[in-house]
């Protein structure tokens, strides 16, 4: 039955849609549970996931008791050292390494040398990587893009193969880690100020890419880090290049230790600690087959296309909300884009009516 | 260690919570888990800066109105209790509910408490009447600039004209009542809470 007239029709009711929905996202919503850690079914001894605690038996915390001591004393030391082993050695090593003149054999001894320090780092995390369909690996000319959940994920992909680093330039251990790294192969460290400059870092990426000699870029799109438990919207730089994007899904299992960083909870350091105190890391990685950007696509289309592959693969849920939004606020065009849509609710009939 | 949410939660006050809303045990701890979660100052009560926080609630057109209904008359906090107490009008009726609320009066959730939490969205002044400015400020907000003022203003005159039975030109809660009585508010205005 037609609504009829050309007034719009208002009906006092119309609100009780937003009450429901707003108090809906008050009781639960998508977003904010993207940025802390992961609940898990059952306790898996480490305090950190313990969020319900009541006391259940002592026989559990006894249990509890000797994780902490085999944990604490035996596994932690010795995990720091594998660290300090492994970094220690990939500043030595590549500074050597770029002595040498540029040409095969130091493009050979470099990979060498990243995959041996990454490998040892991944031990000092006893990390369990299971990665998949390795055909997919990226390739020079590249870029690979993955979903970020701490800087793990770095060392977990360049324990598997070699890539060009983006990043800012930073100061201290990590500046010195940056330049021994940078001497061996070409890696993009930005300074600060260059940072905000999207034109200079898209050209840098560009050029990096065109050269077949240099190894594919590793990028995390999302900008920030996430729960694992999705993938949040992809930053359109990196697919705006052109050139042949890799996907990888990076899934952690929560069960032996919870890989998420919350960079607002914890400092890097502290954060270390938990992972070197964890039970064990373990993840699988899937390389998904390579993607284009296809005609008539722009480049936030792109985006979408991988990031929706990379979260059925992970088995994530695909959100189109800004990683962003951990810290900032949501833009007011997603208010307006909601009032737009219930105003052509209300006036939908005069609008037919003018059409036609 | 067990310094987490729950814990803080005592016993006593769950039953007093139970008893008052009508929420089970294990949505009562699910949702001071939330609670707690919202609480980035930690001190156990939300701001309306906390509500913010939230994307969904955000851009949501009404979403400061629905977020002032969390908080009493001229107060900036809101403790459990007071969350409770609010989200309770959202609980679905149950055909078969056995009144296990002792305190007297009507359930949160009954048709004409949940009719109250929408009425109050309108009426900002809290006088007991929709006055035709309330019900446009309500309008421009959610159809925010689509819609021009001779249209938003026809639209009210109009709605507050079927609405208004003794002529005042205000919408009272009773003549609220009555041009929403066919309308299904007990669906309309619950959202299913998870065990």
């Amino acid at each position: 039955m037609r609504r009829g007239g050309a007034e719009p029709e208002f009906d006092m009711s119309d609100i009780f849609n937003f009450c429901r929905r707003g108090v809906e996202s008050i009781v639960d919503d998508e977003v904010t549970k993207r940025f802390t850690a992961e609940e898990l079914e059952s306790w898996n001894l480490l305090t950190r996931s313990n969020y319900n605690f009541h006391h259940i038996s002592t026989r559990l915390t006894a249990l509890w008791g000797v994780g902490v001591l085999i944990r604490y004393g035996f596994l932690l030391p010795l995990r720091v050292t594998l660290a300090f082993t492994g970094v220690g050695l990939l500043v030595v090593q590549s500074s050597i390494v770029g002595l040498f003149p540029n040409g095969r054999m130091k493009n050979y001894l470099s990979d060498k040398v990243h995959l041996m320090c990454y490998r040892i780092c991944v031990r000092a995390l006893t990390a369990i990587i299971t990665y998949h369909d390795s055909e997919n690996k990226p390739k020079n000319g590249g870029i690979c893009v993955a979903n970020h959940t701490s800087p793990i994920d770095v060392i977990i992909l360049a324990s598997d193969g070699c890539y060009a680093m983006v990043g800012q330039v930073h100061g201290g251990l990590m500046g010195v880690i940056q330049r021994a790294m940078v001497k061996a192969c070409p890696h993009i460290w930005f300074e600060r100020s260059e940072v905000k400059d999207r034109h200079l870092v898209a050209k840098r990426l560009s050029d990096h890419v065109a050269d077949k000699s240099k190894l594919p870029i590793l990028i995390f799109p999302e900008g920030t880090c996430i729960n694992n438990t999705s993938v949040m919207m992809f930053k359109k730089g990196s697919f705006e290049i052109g050139c042949t994007v890799y996907p990888v899904a990076i899934k952690y299992d929560p069960r032996f230790g919870d890989a998420f960083w919350n960079s607002s909870k914890f400092g890097m350091v502290n954060y270390l600690l938990h992972m070197m105190s964890s039970w064990a890391i373990v993840c699988s990685v899937w390389y998904l087959p390579p993607m284009s950007r296809m005609e008539g696509e722009d480049a936030v289309q792109f985006a979408n296309r991988v990031k929706a592959a990379i979260a059925r693969k992970g088995g994530l849920a695909d959100l189109l909300w800004d990683g962003g939004l951990k810290r900032g606020k949501v833009k007011e065009v997603f208010k307006e884009e909601q009032q737009k849509l219930y105003s052509k609710v209300l006036v939908g009939s005069s609008e037919d009516r003018s059409r036609s | 260690m067990g310094s987490r949410a729950s814990s803080l939660l005592r016993e006593e006050d769950i039953e007093e919570i139970k008893k008052e809303t009508g929420f089970s045990h294990s949505q009562i701890t699910r949702l001071y888990s939330r609670f707690h979660s919202l609480d980035k100052g930690e001190n156990g009560a939300l701001s309306r800066e906390d509500f913010q926080r939230i994307p969904e609630l955000a851009i949501n057109p009404l979403g400061d109105r629905i977020i002032n209904a969390f908080f009493p008359e001229g107060e900036d906090q809101v403790n459990f209790r007071g969350f409770m107490r609010t989200l309770a009008h959202f609980r679905p009726v149950e055909d078969n509910e056995k009144n296990k609320v002792l305190t007297p009066g009507e359930p949160l959730n009954s048709r004409t408490n949940k009719l109250l939490f929408a009425f109050r969205l309108y009426d900002l002044d809290r006088d007991d009447k929709i006055s035709r400015d309330e019900l446009l400020q309500v309008l421009r907000m959610m159809v925010g600039v689509n819609i021009s003022d001779e249209q938003l203003g026809s639209i009210a005159d109009r709605t507050i004209q079927e609405a208004d039975t003794n002529g005042d030109m205000c919408i009272s809660f009773n003549e609220f009542t009555k041009v929403l009585e066919k309308v299904d508010v007990e669906q309309k205005m619950s959202i299913r809470f998870l065990h």
